[in-house]
């Protein structure tokens, strides 16, 4: 197709520009020709685009919509990873279990304030950290590398070192905290301290992603906003709070929205914190991403865990509209301040 | 060749998830069997952890004695991984190896309801009158089909450290020590109370909760699943005492609290933080490469109250094998008496062989453990395979166990009372099982 595009476009002949009267030669066959060519030019700027996205679309239905499908097909049998290819019709029977599931009801509730300890502090901390590195100082791109080395560490080998981090016995956290003569913590038992230890390997990660991104926002808000702002007598405080938050609100809303995707699939952290797909001996810090894998692949229920599966779908999809609303309602009132401007 | 129950993935976990996905993306390119290369025949075998057929130099052997055999071991480091990588492979037979070990805790699922998938040995006329005769009844299916040959065994007893007996006032000697605790699993709570109010005050009684309950239970027939094949834990005797046992090492803040094989739980293997531990012959190299030269020589090996079995695994041939009669060849070879022995000899496996046992007694007689104050391990675990029971098996095994494993450690760390504790695991465990 790309090398009929400059047949279709021939830049001195057969262009669009006003030719010399055709010879009397120039027959039939060479109108027919053009007609085909322009034919041939229609298809291309019509189809051609098409064609270049069908890949994607086809990658897409073989590994993202079938499998989704599937799943959603599954969720509504009786199946078990022994024996995968023999389904019993089980009708919504998986999904109303979940209701009455405390498994489930715990494991949701432990994503929520997984989500909350790990989003909020990291969003806050980002925030500030964009900030400070927004300032004219020596060695920026050193800050701007060294913040994003974290993300580019594996959750797994994060994961292991913070584990150890965190022993009850032997751990160094626990060992600095008995220097200012704190008591051991159990980090790994205790509902509390374990979510806390696990947001913050997820803090860990992400911070300096996020503070990258809120950067290259705030370098984008025009330097004459701070001027003026400089001029009415706003502080470094005001000038953070009135000029750098409005402008980057749908930035923020776009990191949220990242992050809530993210902690709502939160797998691997738990997964090792301790080694086991059970999130704690009392799944206390059981995810859903965990309590689905472990109904999959450790009590081979593949039909029970493709409808916590399709919940945790179904529940990303909630949160999706729940923020389109809030970016519907932010971008109509920073819009009006941009047509102000 | 070590029971690893899931919830004690150790920090290698991520390893063994890494080599699982290797093995998963290596396995779909190259069908199972491998190929006829001019005559030479490739034999997978796919097995869990340090499986220890190799390190032994079996297969090395095997390729001399076999010109046109060349053997391919793939390892995951988790049981956990391996089955569940296992069982996804099985129904559309792509993946799979030519032999694939199995744990003793998944043998009665993959004997009877995945029994299709292997190859019945019967069809091959192999050997199996030398296998210990529970070994092999826990590889033949209710109809009589053959599917896995035994490889090793886990006759169970004790290793204590022989200094911290001795700062309790308690024996050092190892038959006065077997003596202590011989015949009942309260006499080794009692001596543990003993041991906690005069031995050393940072030293527990005993690694985890879990690993008590895991070594009374297995002394008993009947455990999570009765004759009938229903689940039973709920009412059996095993593990109703298993816990109770349990429950009085929880009590009295006997255990270092911690689940077994976690990198917690090394660490306190490391530092010697407890006073003794329930061994099976595969535990001794775990404590050794643990200990390191710190613990070398205050370690020692006594009999268990009871006799009981921890651990052990088996060998099985795919249906999907292309090579399937030199596949069941092989196996037959690697759990053939005199392999068995050399097993033992190399890696401290025991053997499941009653053959093995009787045929070389003097050479598995001699073995010593250096570690261990040269105890005679052959001997003791001889002496320790007599009147193992007959475990009674099912397909859910694993989760059962685990599930009150959790239970206890619960218990242990968060305060809860038995009665809670014992609350919760069953909801846990019913969820687990539940269609």
């Amino acid at each position: 197709m790309t090398t009929d595009r400059t047949n279709a476009a021939p830049p001195a002949e057969g262009g669009a520009a006003p030719r010399p009267a055709p010879d009397a030669t120039a027959d039939e066959k060479e109108l027919r020709r053009r007609r085909r060519r322009s034919w041939r030019y229609r298809m291309d700027t019509k189809a051609s685009p098409y064609g270049f996205v069908a890949p994607f679309f086809l990658f897409f239905g073989a590994f993202g919509l079938f499998p989704l499908l599937f799943t959603g097909w599954a969720a509504l049998h009786r199946v078990r990873l022994q024996n995968p290819g023999e389904m019993e019709w089980a009708g919504l029977h998986n999904f109303t279990r979940l209701l009455s599931d405390e498994f489930f009801w715990n494991a949701l509730a432990n994503t929520f304030t997984i989500g909350i300890l790990a989003t909020v502090p990291q969003l806050a901390m980002a925030l500030g950290l964009a900030h400070l590195l927004n300032y004219k100082m020596r060695g920026q791109n050193f800050f701007r590398v060294v913040m994003l080395t974290p993300y580019a560490t594996s959750v797994a080998a994060a994961t292991l070192v913070f584990a150890i981090l965190y022993g009850r016995d032997y751990g160094m956290i626990n060992w600095a905290l008995d220097l200012v003569g704190i008591n051991p913590v159990d980090w790994k038992n205790n509902t509390w301290a374990s979510q806390i230890a696990i947001s913050t390997i997820v803090i860990w990660r992400w911070t300096g992603y996020n503070t990258l991104i809120y950067l290259a926002a705030m370098q984008a808000v025009p330097r004459d906003l701070y001027e003026s702002a400089a001029l009415d007598g706003a502080s470094p405080w005001k000038q953070f709070l009135h000029v750098t938050l409005p402008s980057l609100r749908p930035t923020i809303l776009f990191t949220v929205v990242v992050s809530t995707i993210g902690a709502t699939q939160l797998f691997g952290e738990p997964l090792l914190f301790a080694g086991s797909p059970s999130g704690g001996n009392q799944n206390q810090y059981q995810t859903l991403g965990l309590y689905m894998y472990e109904m999959g692949w450790m009590n081979f229920n593949l039909g029970r865990a493709s409808a916590i599966a399709w919940s945790m779908f179904l529940l990303l999809i909630l949160i999706g509209l729940a923020y389109w609303a809030v970016s519907k309602w932010i971008t109509r009132s920073t819009g009006g301040r941009r047509s102000s401007r | 060749m070590r029971t690893t129950p899931r919830t004690r993935m150790t920090r290698r976990a991520a390893v063994g998830t890494a080599a699982m996905m290797l093995a998963v993306t290596a396995c779909s390119s190259s069908d199972s069997g491998g190929g006829d290369d001019g005559g030479q025949i490739t034999l997978t075998v796919g097995v869990f952890g340090q499986f220890g057929l190799e390190e032994a130099g079996l297969y090395e052997e095997y390729m001399e004695l076999n010109d046109n055999i060349v053997i391919e071991q793939t390892s995951v480091q988790e049981n956990s991984d391996y089955y569940a990588a296992l069982l996804t492979r099985l129904p559309t037979g792509s993946g799979l190896m030519d032999i694939q070990a199995v744990e003793v805790g998944n043998i009665y699922e993959v004997t009877n309801e995945l029994g299709q998938y292997f190859v019945d040995l019967n069809d091959y006329d192999v050997d199996t009158g030398h296998f210990m005769d529970w070994k092999a009844a826990q590889a033949t299916s209710e109809d009589g089909r053959v599917v896995g040959l035994g490889t090793d065994t886990g006759p169970m007893g004790l290793c204590y450290r022989t200094d911290y007996f001795e700062e309790a006032g308690l024996p050092t000697d190892r038959e006065e020590v077997s003596e202590l605790w011989a015949g009942s699993w309260e006499d080794y709570i009692a001596t543990g109370e003993q041991f906690m109010s005069d031995g050393p005050d940072d030293v527990k009684w005993v690694d985890s909760p879990g690993g008590v309950f895991n070594a009374v239970v297995n002394g008993y027939e009947e455990r999570f699943y009765n004759a009938a094949g229903e689940v039973s834990y709920k009412e059996s005797q095993g593990v109703s005492d298993a816990w109770d046992i349990a429950m009085r090492a929880v009590d009295g803040e006997m255990t270092t609290k911690q689940a077994q094989f976690t990198p917690d739980w090394e660490r306190s293997v490391a530092n010697g933080d407890f006073a003794t531990i329930s061994c099976p012959p595969w535990m001794l190299g775990y404590i050794a490469d643990k200990s390191g030269d710190a613990g070398k020589g205050l370690w020692d090996y006594a009999a268990a109250p009871q006799p009981g079995n921890w651990g052990g695994s088996f060998l099985t041939v795919t249906e999907a094998s292309q090579h399937k009669e030199e596949a069941v060849k092989l196996i037959e070879w690697l759990t053939a008496p005199e392999q068995q022995v050399r097993l033992f000899t190399e890696r401290g496996s025991f053997p499941s062989s009653e053959e093995a046992i009787a045929n070389s007694e003097d050479e598995i007689q001699g073995v010593t453990h250096d570690y261990f104050a040269d105890a005679p391990i052959g001997e003791l675990f001889t002496q320790a395979v007599d009147g193992i029971p007959t475990l009674i098996v099912g397909p859910r095994d694993q989760v059962i166990q685990e599930g009150l494993a959790n239970g206890l450690l619960a218990a242990d760390t968060q305060g809860l009372d038995g009665d809670e504790a014992w609350d919760a695991t069953v909801r846990s465990i019913d969820n687990a099982l539940d269609d």
